[in-house]
């Protein structure tokens, strides 16, 4: 894509496709260009829709031609996160579990998009089933970071932040259980966004941790996720923990500073396992608050460091309830057994050949925290726990409107470079606490680190109390506006 | 709760998740667990005192729907990605008799 084009607000490249000024199949063609080009050394994509794609962005055109409005989308081409299910093509999840599964039908949130104009072009790579973040997890191939492809993209939406970063679409859906939006944004330098709990169906997001999960888009700014997250809002009859809050769209609005806002610093988030680029970000960014006449206002989030140990209790236990139903027998991966071997062993190989290593650890975690003598001790308190976390937000929101803070206290790191799970686990120090009390979370480009010769991107997060998206956003834009 | 996990326990959880292991990854296994595990034994310290557990970030209980009959979805369309399939069924393993059971 152009440069000028790729910095046109998306609200205006769709008007401009209403109204017939560029066609929504130009667009597509440009994409698959930039995407023949530079993909085979990103691989953001586990499949490209091509033809799809092109079919998809001829039936806007047409409807543009015979004077209907394909709607606010119209002509934008939008990449998909490979565990939310489409009907075209496949849903690997990035695993061998379900390497040929096709869906017999469309997630909520592909309906809604399609219905507003939006077109299809692939699917992309992921950490197996969301549990990662590096997208190193996938069983088929790491995803890199388009700023420097000797690091990794982030995770574990990796493949649709790296979509982004490296111009192969306007905007892309990830999901976010403990970071995986917001993280891989930061790491790819794009605006990632977890919407609060219940504002988006989950129903046709393959499930990983129930009570966390939330679908979001990663888009160039805040303005373009903004306009995304607006079609993808609403309650669902499919998703019974989607809320009825009402919500009015923001895209239009979400230019308008706020005249009065105060922005949370706790003093935990000045951590020094924070790098240093980072550190100096989150300075630069608190400067930049006090310059545009935000009031900044100390808060404490004394659980900041427990929300680890929280988190990776509930989400494993999560987990293995439900990749439970990957039993070899409906969907999926069967092995093969050997003679008089049982139905028992049918499931057991087929779980461990299907499932790669971080799944399987993560399964046997949850299992564990699960079983009996085990339950009270770390389920329990997890969830106890949680009720802490929770009420400490709750506390911080008294007193200011949004929360700022690193996403992620370190840049991209190379592939292969983090060689335990655990010291992984902990790069999710500022992303999990926002799952955990199901609020919403955004994270922006806040500048640079220079690292042997290339510039890796640093990305800030604001934190908001639930369902206070307009506040949010809002005030994403004006950080955006003043890092820029 | 602190004491340390044994090869026992690994194999026993490994069975709970019907995950087939290795006898040679029982180990490597039992190491990465620990690990995570002494890191998760900081919850320990949290005073949990009269806490409710959280399970849940909203506080929906038992929304209703109408009761509308729909359309299913197509049986030839769920069985399509079904591994072994006998007429319109799910085919598996027999399940009853010699080399039947838990």
């Amino acid at each position: 894509m152009s440069q000028s084009s790729a910095l046109q607000p998306l609200a205006g490249i769709c008007a401009d496709v209403r109204a017939g000024k560029v066609t929504a199949r130009s667009r597509v063609e440009a994409y698959l260009a930039e995407i023949a080009r530079r993909e085979p050394e990103i691989h953001a994509f586990n499949e490209l829709h091509a033809d799809a794609a092109r079919a998809q962005a001829d039936a806007v055109d047409a409807a543009v031609k015979a004077g209907r409005d394909p709607g606010p989308l119209a002509g934008a081409v939008l990449a998909i996160k490979d565990n939310i299910v489409m009907r075209e093509g496949k849903t690997t999840c990035s695993s061998r579990m379900l390497a040929n599964y096709r869906s017999p039908f469309d997630a909520t949130v592909i309906g809604k998009l399609a219905a507003a104009g939006a077109v299809f072009i692939g699917k992309t790579n992921l950490d197996e089933f969301a549990m990662g973040s590096s997208t190193e997890n996938s069983a088929f191939g790491v995803t890199k970071n388009p700023h420097d492809t000797t690091r990794v993209a982030g995770g574990s939406s990796g493949g649709s932040a790296a979509a982004v970063a490296a111009g192969f679409c306007d905007a892309s859906l990830g999901s976010d259980t403990g970071g995986s939006i917001r993280q891989p944004a930061a790491l790819c330098g794009c605006v990632g966004f977890k919407p609060t709990y219940g504002r988006v169906s989950r129903y046709g997001l393959v499930a990983f941790g129930s009570s966390l999960d939330q679908i979001g888009p990663f888009a160039r700014t805040v303005e373009d996720a903004a306009l995304v997250y607006d079609t993808l809002v609403g309650r669902d009859p499919n998703d019974s923990t989607t809320a009825d809050v009402a919500h009015e769209p923001l895209a239009a609005r979400v230019r308008e500073p706020l005249a009065k806002l105060r922005v949370g610093i706790p003093r935990e988030y000045k951590s020094p396992a924070n790098a240093p680029a980072v550190a100096a970000a989150y300075e630069r960014a608190i400067a930049a608050a006090k310059a545009f006449g935000a009031e900044i206002v100390d808060v404490e989030l004394p659980l900041t460091d427990i929300g680890i140990s929280t988190y990776y209790v509930i989400a494993p236990a999560e987990a293995s309830s439900n990749l439970a139903r990957y039993d070899g027998i409906r969907y999926g991966h069967r092995a093969k057994l050997a003679p008089g071997e049982d139905l028992e062993m049918l499931y057991s190989k087929s779980r461990a050949e299907g499932f790669g290593p971080e799944v399987q650890r993560r399964i046997l975690l949850g299992t564990y925290v699960l079983s009996s003598g085990y339950y009270d001790a770390y389920y329990k308190r997890a969830l106890q726990v949680r009720s802490l976390i929770k009420r400490e937000f709750d506390r911080a929101f008294e007193k200011c409107d949004v929360i700022l803070g690193p996403t992620s206290p370190i840049p991209a790191f190379p592939i292969g470079g983090m060689k335990d799970p655990l010291s992984m686990y902990l790069c999710d120090v500022y992303t999990v606490n926002t799952n955990i009390a199901g609020i919403p979370g955004i994270s922006i480009n806040a500048g640079f680190a220079d690292e042997g010769g290339k510039r890796l991107p640093i990305g800030l997060q604001l934190q908001s109390k639930a369902f206070d998206e307009e506040t949010l956003l809002r005030a994403a834009a004006m950080f955006e506006r003043a890092l820029a | 709760m602190s004491e340390a996990l044994t090869d026992a326990d690994i194999k026993k959880i490994a069975k709970l998740s019907r995950l087939s292991l290795p006898d040679s990854q029982v180990g490597p296994v039992r190491t990465q667990l620990s690990s995570i595990l002494g890191h998760i034994a900081k919850l320990q310290a949290v005073p949990v005192e009269g806490v409710e557990p959280m399970a849940h970030p909203l506080r929906i209980v038992n929304r209703l729907d109408n009761d509308e009959p729909k359309a299913a979805m197509p049986v030839e369309d769920l069985l399509r990605n079904a591994p072994a399939v006998e007429d319109r069924y799910l085919a598996v393993p027999k399940v009853l008799g010699d080399g039947g059971g838990a």
